[in-house]
């Protein structure tokens, strides 16, 4: 569900960004936010910050809003500095984490407090406003005050003052961190459809990795102030650059290991007196160096008998079986302790589960499967 | 039957405290002066049965009311009581908004101990404090000593005895009236409605004018009651800081009865004020009823 397929500027080196980071660092104090970040958006891009709080994802964003300054560095919107252009002149428009909507204003005079600022004619703020409640579906709430309202239509009302200015650029502060799960989920559907139909660049703070797969074009990893991968969600999840990456973008088995370097192949050596593990890949390792395989549960098959051919093969016993209904996740303990995560589909009924717990199986997954990461 | 014992209680309160008294001022305001003890006539002697109470009541008449009509003295001092009230609440909101405003923007930490000095005057007598504004005013007081000395002026300024020293007065004593109310609808504000008003196009001070003010009315209203009803019955502070010239209801009200001992007339006097005073009181319940209903949500 993210953006069409042959929508990736991001590939294309003759493509202008939207907005530019060039090196930009902010300090508060001794405590560095942001740490030489270098970073392109691209128009009509749904960009998603992503990392746990405090990681600097909100003073970036507030960065581009114009409510906090750069201590180094350059920010550049079409090509222009905006250090120097105050909030109220940005061609930007923030929808806030608490939403901010005026409460002795009605939705009505709340979408239209940006158009009167521009001094816009009367007939023409009310067709736009018109506009934007249609767009939301909160058209019989228009003369409400934020408070006769429910959260999820606050939440709607917030993005329509936001985009009636049609701004260049729509900053989503945690947009959908007030609503329940299944409203956030609607919401995150309607949010990638606004977004389609008005062209605008949005640019999303979450600290929900799911929320950022599902609507994002591209999803910036970050952790202490610093981008740790900037990616497609199919890119984040399937080849991680880090360990850190891997372990914040769903679940996934961490096993780490000795490099014994190969063609192409990567073997590790995990446990004293066991196969070393071997996953595909390119890194060019000393032998001996630490190295971690990051390995999907949904990738690593279970059977009763060892497996013929598979690339890894490890024995253990069951420890723990978690029952979601749609999928079934066994914690199996191999012999040297460590428990790997295998996921099965529950495509039959559970009475006809092969493993119970305490029983002797086979983990195994293919070369392919798992990713061989340096850190 | 618990209930109920829970409601009697404020209700024998308010009827014991207000409306006894109210209903005794009224009836002295219907009676006649006397050279007696009480100095009003008639007084309600039971022992004379029936007929008694029906003589009583024959006795009361409206000639008090009548004669406040008759003397311009009593509605100039009503007028000139009104307009000083609502010139000082002007004045007030004029100087506690920027307190409330600068205090409900200070750093958290620093909060209580503002909040603190400006309830810290409570600490101390009124009347004291009135009279030591007589100190800072008067003609070798220590305000003319400084700007003489400072060279700002030649000549002493006459202050005390003035309206103008009414007017200090009255703003420095009822300043924490109008900056509490104003702070507390300030200091609960979100401070992204002012960051979300800037990025929709606000500068600083429209955002103000478009955001603050209008979230801080419910406080502006309030503090403004809190300010005007007590002052328009003010006594101690024109009479102490004010001069000949400054007329207001209290003091003839305290006049009548002390000076004149004309206990009938000052209790008439009395009832027109606090029905001039009804209608801002009611006024006010309703601000704070409406704030509790935008808050109920």
């Amino acid at each position: 569900m993210t953006a069409p397929a042959e929508f990736s500027p991001w590939t294309d080196p003759s493509a202008k960004p939207l907005i530019r980071f060039t090196g930009v660092t902010k300090r508060f104090g001794d405590f560095t936010a942001i740490d030489n970040v270098d970073l392109d958006i691209f128009e009509k891009e749904f960009f998603a910050l992503l990392g746990p709080s405090g990681c600097g994802k909100t003073t970036l964003m507030r960065m581009l809003a114009g409510f906090e300054m750069p201590t180094e560095g350059l920010i550049e919107l079409d090509g222009q500095d905006i250090a120097p252009v105050p909030p109220n002149k940005r061609a930007t428009n923030m929808m806030f984490q608490s939403y901010a909507l005026f409460p002795h204003l009605s939705l009505r005079d709340n979408i239209a407090f940006g158009l009167h600022r521009e001094k816009m004619p009367k007939d023409r703020i009310a067709a736009r406003v018109d506009e934007m409640l249609k767009l939301v579906q909160l058209e019989p709430f228009a003369s409400r005050k934020p408070h006769q309202i429910s959260g999820g239509q606050r939440q709607r009302v917030a993005l329509a003052r936001c985009l009636a200015k049609a701004p260049k650029l729509l900053l989503l502060d945690e947009p959908l961190g007030a609503l329940d799960r299944k409203l956030r989920e609607e919401t995150q559907f309607e949010l990638m459809d606004i977004q389609e139909k008005t062209g605008t660049t949005f640019v999303i703070v979450t600290h929900d990795q799911e929320e950022a797969m599902t609507v994002a074009s591209r999803v910036a990893v970050m952790d202490h102030g610093r981008l740790v991968q900037v990616a497609t969600p199919a890119a984040i999840y399937e080849t991680p650059n880090s360990t850190y990456v891997a372990d914040f973008i769903g679940d996934v088995n961490i096993i780490e290991g000795k490099a014994e370097p190969g063609d192409g192949i990567m073997g590790i050596a995990w446990a004293e007196g066991q196969p070393n593990l071997t996953g595909a890949s390119d890194l060019t390792l000393a032998s001996g160096a630490t190295v971690f395989m990051a390995i999907r549960p949904e990738k690593v098959r279970i059977s009763a008998e060892k497996p013929e051919g598979a690339a890894n093969a490890v024995a253990g016993k069951v420890l723990d079986i978690a029952y979601l209904g749609n999928i079934s996740t066994y914690h199996v303990e191999l012999p040297g302790g460590q428990v790997i995560k295998a996921q099965t589909a529950n495509t039959d009924r559970i009475a006809r589960r092969d493993f119970t717990w305490e029983d002797a199986v086979w983990l195994s997954w293919s070369a392919t499967a798992g990713v061989v990461l340096e850190r | 039957m618990r209930r109920a014992l829970v409601i009697a209680v404020p209700y024998f309160w308010l009827l014991a405290l207000f409306l006894v008294p109210f209903l005794i001022v009224l009836k002295i305001s219907l009676s006649d002066t006397e050279l007696a003890i009480p100095p009003y006539t008639p007084t309600l002697d039971l022992s004379e049965g029936w007929a008694g109470f029906r003589a009583f009541l024959a006795a009361l008449d409206l000639e008090n009311f009548t004669f406040l009509t008759t003397d311009d003295l009593y509605w100039k001092a009503y007028l000139s009581s009104l307009q000083i009230a609502v010139v000082s609440t002007f004045l007030t909101l004029l100087v506690g908004y920027p307190i409330a405003y600068g205090m409900a923007r200070a750093d958290e930490a620093w909060r209580p101990t503002l909040l603190m000095l400006v309830i810290l005057p409570f600490w101390t007598s009124f009347l004291i404090r009135v009279y030591s504004w007589m100190g800072i005013l008067s003609q070798e007081g220590y305000l003319n000593q400084l700007l003489v000395g400072l060279g700002v002026i030649s000549e002493p300024l006459t202050i005390l005895n003035t309206n103008t020293a009414v007017y200090i007065g009255i703003v420095y004593t009822y300043l924490p009236f109008m900056i509490l109310p104003i702070y507390a609808t300030l200091e609960r504000m979100d401070a992204s409605l002012l960051e979300a008003a800037e990025d929709l196009g606000c500068s600083r001070l429209s955002a103000f004018w478009l955001v603050t003010v209008p979230l801080s009315k419910s406080g502006i209203i309030a503090g403004c009651f809190l300010v005007f009803i007590p002052t328009i019955g003010e006594f101690v502070i024109p009479s102490l800081l004010g001069g000949s010239q400054t007329l207001m209801i209290g003091k003839v009200l305290w006049e009548e009865f002390f000076s004149n001992r004309d206990w009938p007339v000052a209790s008439a006097v009395a009832v027109i004020l606090l029905l001039i005073l009804v209608i801002p009181i009611i006024l006010f319940q309703r601000n704070e009823q409406r704030q509790r209903e935008a808050e109920g949500k």
